[in-house]
């Protein structure tokens, strides 16, 4: 391989694949971390809302003006109480998850059909049986269409956390290229950052695509 | 309690205000940057939105659009742009700045666009068209009113996110609200980092309920009722 001249110096990143495997390793820790406790807690603000629709603008009102705060800024502001740490980072990485998927819940479930709500009536469902076996599976495809935004989403945002001293692939666009501007590594560094960083939010994307569709040969089926 | 009194201070102190590292002239970058990158943005996005939604053609390009804006940390394009700003001589500041900036504006404001074109109900289109009405009059006089809510939402995405994001110009030079949270981490103040924080959150807020005040104030009234099932669609 030619280390000599062009931007991109192969050598550099086969030298350096152990610490790039790490930083990969601990972008997706951040990632997952992320998305699945937003998840969670957007999964009980959503049937919260269902119980009491009145709750849904408040709701939406809170994750709406935290998704508008930087994600600079709202790392910045943690950093007081929770110092540069993991919590520091996914308290801020949440936050960004809740306004997508609290709306895309609650807009899957608002649009399951009425039938098959009376249907599962009709069967005896208690609201639970309703819920995880006729409401959730008819919504999957709206919740699913929301995770995959917020997961990609938040594989950008982990980036930023470099900023502040935490790992991930930023590491590399940050730290080992904007900062060491006169390296000539810096831009081998910078695009094997962005790159990785790119490829990951892709292959996030099509896997959630893929287990929705696993999950729904109904719908499958009725598309084909 | 004693940090947000430490806060407090720091907002109280005049040299807070004064110089190249005062609030007013990191302020003055934040916005001029933003403002720029906005305008370029909108002077790109919104021709191909509206040539894409009036003819209906090239909708696929939309979704790439959308797909790859997202896919592509917004870091990434301070790291993209400054490679080649230093390696040609370009210098690093403003216009790299601007340059980063500007694919982030692009995606809401051509989705939108496009979305709130494509709204419109067909069957006024034809209407239009039967009534004479050539195709430029149908855009100017029937389409871009009645999807105007739905432009300026993808606007105001666009502005609201650029406004964010204007603070990682620091890292290539650009100045900022963001270069007093850089310089602050860097020397461990975090009374700097967190005022600096609060103005930026501040600034995105006050961003955000402007361009939604605009948008309230040009949706023609025969449309207001339909302006928060445009909302949800962004």
């Amino acid at each position: 391989m030619s280390d000599g001249e062009g931007p991109i110096r192969i050598g550099w990143i086969v030298d350096r694949l152990d610490l790039i495997g790490e930083l990969l390793r601990d972008h997706v820790i951040l990632t997952v971390l992320a998305v699945v406790i937003g998840l969670i807690i957007s999964f009980g603000l959503a049937l919260a809302i269902r119980g009491s629709p009145r709750l849904y603008g408040p709701i939406i009102g809170v994750s709406g003006t935290l998704y508008a705060i930087p994600s600079i800024a709202l790392f910045s502001l943690l950093i007081p109480i929770t110092g540069v740490s993991i919590v520091t980072a996914e308290i801020a990485l949440v936050s960004y998850t809740l306004l997508i998927l609290i709306r895309n819940i609650v807009e899957g479930l608002n649009g399951v059909p009425p039938e098959a709500i009376e249907a599962a009536n009709g069967m005896g469902y208690t609201r639970t049986q309703r819920l995880l076996r006729v409401e959730l599976p008819l919504a999957l495809p709206v919740i699913v269409a929301g995770l995959r935004i917020a997961t990609v989403t938040t594989v950008g945002l982990v980036t930023v956390t470099a900023l502040i001293g935490l790992g991930g692939l930023g590491y590399l666009i940050v730290n080992l290229g904007i900062l060491r501007g006169s390296s000539p590594f810096a831009a081998t560094a910078i695009y094997t950052g962005v790159a990785l960083a790119v490829a990951l939010a892709v292959f996030a994307d099509l896997s959630l695509l893929a287990l929705q569709r696993a999950l729904t040969p109904w719908a499958r089926r009725r598309s084909a | 309690m004693e940090f947000l009194g430490e806060v407090v201070a720091w907002f109280a102190n005049p040299e807070t205000w004064s110089g190249r590292n005062g609030i007013p002239i990191r302020l003055w970058e934040h916005v001029s940057l933003a403002a720029a990158a906005l305008a370029v943005g909108t002077l790109i996005a919104l021709p191909l939105g509206l040539l894409i939604g009036h003819t209906g053609r090239g909708a696929v390009a939309v979704v790439s659009i959308a797909n790859i804006g997202r896919a592509i940390p917004s870091l990434g394009w301070f790291g993209i742009v400054f490679v080649p700003a230093l390696n040609l001589g370009l210098g690093l500041g403003f216009w790299p700045s601007v340059i980063a900036l500007v694919p982030l504006a692009i995606p809401p404001i051509v989705t939108n666009t496009y979305t709130g074109l494509r709204e419109v109900d067909r069957d006024l289109v034809e209407a239009a068209r039967g009534m004479g009405m050539h195709e430029w009059q149908i855009l100017r006089q029937l389409e871009i009113p009645v999807a105007l809510p739905v432009i300026l939402a993808g606007i105001r995405t666009s502005a609201v996110q650029v406004v964010a994001t204007a603070t990682l110009a620091a890292v290539i030079a650009g100045g900022t609200l963001g270069q007093l949270i850089l310089v602050g981490i860097n020397i461990g103040d975090e009374v700097q980092v967190f005022g600096a924080a609060v103005l930026v959150a501040l600034l995105a807020i006050v961003t955000e309920l402007s361009f939604a005040a605009i948008q309230r104030a040009a949706t023609s009234p025969g449309l207001r009722d339909r302006g928060s099932a445009a909302e949800l669609s962004v």
